[in-house]
């Protein structure tokens, strides 16, 4: 049994980071407790009441917001969606003078989204609301990756020594920075694969194995975790075609058969014949959709263990 | 015991603590015959963390004395408290499992200590989200008094007056070093949350 922290020693979410195995480790276990309340048939808990949590996203995002959202609710906290298109930022407003207005109706928690990489970091500083990260620019996206390790701890014994492939734009993937953070502290070992302009040149001090063949990549692997090609970065000719990007590195059902107890993950949207084959997605070694259903719960986890009050410390 | 803790008294030792479970397990007997109700419609709910080990030696000497198979479930009544905004940090949720359904059937609340009564207050609350029980009986090893809420146990093990700095610590071999049931005095600090530099920038 890996260790487990009686309590976060953050205040914030920003990244991984800086977290340790044994904060990982409280945080994936509360987790798996809040699973079982999304099972039952009234899925909701009164843990939260009183605690308001503001959504800040500047930046388009269905997924993540619906799941933050739901696990708001899901603990009966109070809360106020914020989003770019019908904000005041459109109206030229600065993100301190937002942060400001935000504070000024005192909200206790603030969940963050930004294109811009040390928004919420920023936010720490002008506000005493705890702060979240949902995702700032090519920074991390530590919830995500702490709903990738909760998925993986369902199908391995323990993430000491799983191999983890992470696979596709390394450089422009905020969700492949928190995942290497993460899984190095619980001493995951992590090999990145990629065509050498989606990888970033120096990546190997960070302790990772760097590749550019997938049949390399996903041998002795565990899990391998397809990362989306953005296609609205395509103009920037960093690879020649999708088709070539899918031959070379998609995963393919022949791989599945080649590695019997390879586990497919993808944090999604999925590009089907692009990352992964659609036959992979919808393979029974695919945990995509468990992924889904265990972000809501780890949101509910970070959010309760987060949900300190100021004036109670020290 | 916890680190801040002073024994002041021992209130029972193991042999004590075994005959108070097998009397209160003739006590929930009585009950199942009173309301004519078979041990089927009969459930034990231990709450986290030591009313679960009380919950199945309950349920053994049922088992032992009368031959009826009681089922045993485990509630974490945490996610239910009433000081989440007022703790500088969480406590630490438990796993809840119920492998029964609660619907129709009189269920036996089993916890170790009764004191505010803010406890059995969130555990109610929880058990009502999970489903709906046919009666609900509480019963703790120890009624240390000091309630905030209209609440009182229907079996109860002992009761000890106790005054503000003491603490009743019931200790089973399951989870701790030692068995039996203890009055202290404690004078444990508040725990401050940890910061880190990040935090602090």
């Amino acid at each position: 049994m890996p260790a487990v922290a009686d309590t976060l020693r953050h205040r914030h979410l920003l990244g991984l980071s800086t977290y340790e195995a044994d904060e990982i480790e409280l945080i994936l276990s509360t987790a798996r407790q809040f699973r079982e309340v999304l099972q039952r048939r009234i899925k909701r808990v009164p843990t939260l009441r009183g605690v308001t949590v503001v959504n800040l996203f500047f930046e388009p995002s269905t997924r993540t917001r619906t799941s933050f959202e739901l696990a708001e609710k899901r603990l009966s906290a109070d809360t106020v969606n914020f989003s770019v298109s019908t904000s005041s930022v459109s109206k030229g407003e600065t993100l301190k003078d937002t942060a400001r207005n935000i504070e000024a109706m005192k909200i206790d928690m603030v969940v963050v989204r930004h294109k811009s990489p040390g928004v919420p970091q920023f936010l720490t500083r002008c506000v005493d609301a705890v702060i979240v990260n949902a995702g700032d620019g090519a920074h991390e996206h530590p919830t995500q990756a702490l709903l990738d390790m909760l998925t993986m701890s369902d199908h391995v014994d323990q993430l000491r020594g799983t191999r983890v492939s992470i696979l596709g734009d390394i450089t422009h993937s905020r969700v492949a920075r928190s995942n290497i953070f993460g899984l190095q502290a619980m001493g995951a070992e992590v090999t990145l694969c990629g065509p050498r302009t989606l990888i970033p040149r120096g990546v190997e001090e960070l302790g990772v194995r760097v590749t550019h063949r997938l049949d390399e990549a996903l041998e002795g692997c565990d899990v391998a975790m397809a990362l989306r090609i953005q296609l609205e970065r395509q103009g920037t000719s960093l690879f020649p075609s999708l088709r070539e990007y899918h031959e070379q590195f998609g995963i393919k059902r022949h791989h599945l058969d080649q590695h019997p107890d390879l586990l497919i993950m993808h944090p999604g949207p999925v590009n089907r014949g692009v990352e992964l084959a659609g036959d992979v997605v919808d393979h029974e070694r695919s945990v995509i959709l468990d992924q889904v259903t265990n972000g809501v719960a780890v949101r509910m986890a970070v959010l309760y263990l987060l949900a300190d009050s100021p004036e109670a410390v020290g | 015991m916890e680190p801040h803790d002073v024994i002041k008294a021992q209130l029972m030792d193991a042999g004590d603590l075994e005959r108070t479970l097998h009397r209160m397990a003739h006590q929930i007997l009585e009950r199942i015959d009173d309301d004519a109700a078979t041990a089927e419609q009969f459930g034990l709910i231990g709450m986290q963390r030591r009313g679960v080990p009380l919950a199945r030696r309950l349920q053994a000497f049922i088992q032992q004395d009368e031959g009826a198979e009681v089922p045993v479930g485990v509630l974490d009544a945490t996610m239910y408290r009433d000081d989440v905004h007022l703790r500088p940090r969480q406590p630490i949720v438990r796993a809840t499992y119920i492998p029964f359904d609660i619907d129709g059937r009189h269920l036996v609340l089993v916890d170790d200590v009764l004191y505010t009564g803010r406890t059995a207050r969130s555990a109610l609350d929880a058990l009502m989200d999970i489903g709906r029980p046919a009666s609900v009986t509480f019963l703790v090893i120890v009624d240390r008094g000091h309630r905030e809420l209209p609440i009182c146990a229907d079996i109860v093990g002992r009761t000890v007056p106790t005054v503000p700095g003491e603490e009743v610590r019931v200790r089973v071999h399951e989870l701790d070093d030692r068995e039996g049931v203890w009055l202290v005095n404690t004078s444990a600090p508040p725990q401050p949350v940890g910061r880190t530099p990040q935090d602090e920038a």
